[in-house]
């Protein structure tokens, strides 16, 4: 039953809403669906006519809100690529979360599910193409755990996708999501003074406006818009030059003792940048977002200006 | 500081160019975004940097002459070579020759080893003069959007030719071919002429190289007194012949032995213009 607008649609949950794309996210919805909450944390600034919930997705309670509403669809924002030094525990909740989540999809008739993965799970990689397609393979290196629990997921939600025709799907791949409120590691990277870079390497990279993944997520929950979809920002550029123009001072660090001293920083907490992210320093990850223009419809409305100064 | 000191280093270079080159690469069709920079990395701005040393080499150390330039279509093509040389200089000059000589003025994308992403500096320098990494998906996606492409079916197989295998063709991969029947794309066959004889190979330790993690180890007379200079080249004169469009029809999905027929045409039509300026030259110097 598509949601029409005569009659009340049905309602929309969003996981992870406390945050701070949630609560972006809910505010542009909410006006066109019921929006039900489900996060551990606090929802600061919550809407009146929204319903929250701090539950954990693993609870019975979380179950509950499936059975007892006839909810329309699901918008999971469960993964942000922000890596910690006590990060176990927390990846290993998010894929036994999102599974439980996808299992009361499939058991109370949800129409429509809308996963938020990334185009982090393809890996950068000297033989990547310029622009990698949505079934290119996912070849982020496994030895970081962050991004073996980032496959890991997104190989769930293709799984889940064709498992269950019935469900309408969206697996949305952005590329690195930046914004004022934005706290990833791509964007925390981005807001270092003296950010580390790769002597004699720079990477062309692609940002997306955080107000434009909000667009594509409101047009995957459109009716009839299934399937895996990068989305990608207004354009592409050097990371040196997203640097210049952000006014930074890049510290460059040859590449052969990059790996072993981030490592040792990291571990001793004297540095923020995650050594797993050192091959996005190096090499490529681009994606073509091509699909997402044609059959979603998606068109970036900020320019590329824009989206670097969103860091600011 | 640092970023500081290439700056000022980019700025002599690009004052030393020659205003005329830079004009003409200023009219290089490129879909470039609000900081000049198009989808695959091609920057104008850094690629006038490099013309005084392509000018250089271009015209006063290999003395480039063009034959049959007119030969390249409009719109998309791929222009097949002859490799040789050890340093992929040959690619260079016939990348430079569509920029200086071609009229409107052109950057060919050629097709890089996929290792060429893990050199610092290359890499990127690469990137910025418009070079592409040599996947399928690259040279098609630029082939649909009209760019030259320039591809080596020898591939190292060529480039590392000992002095005595000058000018014998070696084993072409069928690749290219089967990209050129999907993309309906015409072949332009291009014959190098001079570059076969600019590094004096008489050995490539394909073993030391293995140990040291390099692709190939040329090995010439000098080595043993310079190092890795005595690759770099002698002052050939080089000799560019680009050949009338070749255009193949059929299934891009044929079975090898197929393609491989369309394939043998290409590469006996090089070895033909090879042949035929060989024998029109006087001598590898002038």
């Amino acid at each position: 039953m598509a949601p029409k607008r005569s009659e009340s649609p049905a309602p929309v949950v969003i996981t992870g809403i406390a945050g701070n794309l949630g609560r972006a996210l809910t505010r542009r919805l909410h006006v066109r669906f019921p929006i039900i909450g489900i996060d551990r944390r606090p929802f600061e600034g919550k809407p009146k006519d929204v319903e929250h919930h701090r539950i954990d997705v693993r609870r019975r309670k979380a179950e509950d809100i499936f059975r007892a509403n006839r909810v329309g669809a699901l918008v999971h924002l469960g993964l942000v690529h922000r890596p910690s030094r006590s990060g176990r525990a927390h990846r290993d909740q998010n894929v036994v979360g999102t599974m439980k989540l996808l299992e009361y999809c499939a058991r109370y008739g949800v129409r429509k599910v809308v996963l938020l993965s990334s185009a982090y799970a393809y890996g950068a990689q000297p033989t990547n193409p310029n622009f990698l397609t949505e079934d290119a393979p996912l070849g982020g290196d496994l030895g970081s755990p962050e991004m073996r629990a980032l496959i890991e997921w997104d190989m769930h939600a293709q799984s889940f996708f064709w498992k269950h025709p019935r469900i309408e799907t969206v697996i949305l791949r952005p590329v690195h999501v930046v914004g004022r409120s934005v706290r990833n590691a791509p964007s925390n990277y981005l807001r270092l003074t003296h950010p580390p870079t790769l002597l004699g390497f720079d990477p062309m990279i692609q940002l997306l406006h955080e107000e434009d993944l909000l667009q594509a997520i409101g047009l995957a929950l459109e009716p009839g818009r299934r399937g895996v979809f990068n989305v990608v920002g207004p354009g592409e550029l050097p990371l040196s030059r997203v640097l210049r123009e952000l006014g930074r001072t890049p510290v460059p660090i040859p590449h052969f003792l990059a790996a072993p001293v981030l490592r040792q920083m990291w571990r001793l907490g004297l540095s923020d940048f995650y050594p797993g992210d050192l091959p996005h320093l190096r090499y490529a990850c681009m994606v073509d977002g091509r699909r997402a223009r044609e059959e979603l419809g998606f068109r970036p409305e900020h320019t590329l200006r824009e989206t670097i100064r969103a860091i600011l | 500081m640092f970023e500081e000191a290439t700056d000022r280093l980019s700025e002599f270079l690009k004052g030393m160019a020659d205003p005329a080159v830079v004009a003409r690469l200023d009219r290089v069709d490129a879909r470039l975004n609000e900081f000049g920079v198009d989808p695959f990395g091609f920057d104008p701005e850094v690629a006038k940097t490099a013309i005084p040393i392509i000018l250089f080499f271009y015209r006063h150390y290999f003395r480039v002459q063009c034959f049959g330039l007119e030969h390249v279509p409009a719109g998309r093509v791929m222009l097949i070579s002859n490799h040789s040389g050890q340093l992929p200089i040959d690619g260079m000059m016939i990348c430079s020759a569509l920029v200086l000589e071609a009229e409107p003025p052109r950057i060919v994308r050629s097709m890089v080893e996929t290792w060429v992403p893990s050199l610092p500096f290359v890499s990127h320098l690469f990137a910025r003069w418009g070079q592409i990494v040599g996947t399928r998906e690259n040279c098609l996606r630029l082939l649909e959007a009209d760019q030259p492409i320039l591809a080596f079916p020898e591939g190292v197989r060529g480039i590392n030719k000992t002095f005595g295998e000058r000018y014998q063709l070696q084993e072409f991969g069928l690749g290219f071919m089967r990209l050129a029947l999907q993309a309906r794309a015409p072949i332009v066959p291009v014959a190098v002429v001079g570059a076969e004889e600019q590094t004096v190979s008489v050995h490539n330790a394909r073993g030391l190289a293995r140990v040291l993690g390099l692709p190939n180890l040329p090995i010439t007379p000098l080595t043993p007194l310079v190092g890795p200079l005595a690759l770099f080249p002698l002052p050939t004169r080089y000799r560019l012949y680009f050949g009338k469009p070749l255009v193949f029809e059929g299934n891009p999905d044929d079975e090898d032995s197929v393609i491989a027929e369309k394939v043998k045409r290409v590469r006996q039509t090089i070895g033909r213009m090879l042949h035929d300026g060989l024998r029109a030259r006087k001598h590898v110097f002038w």
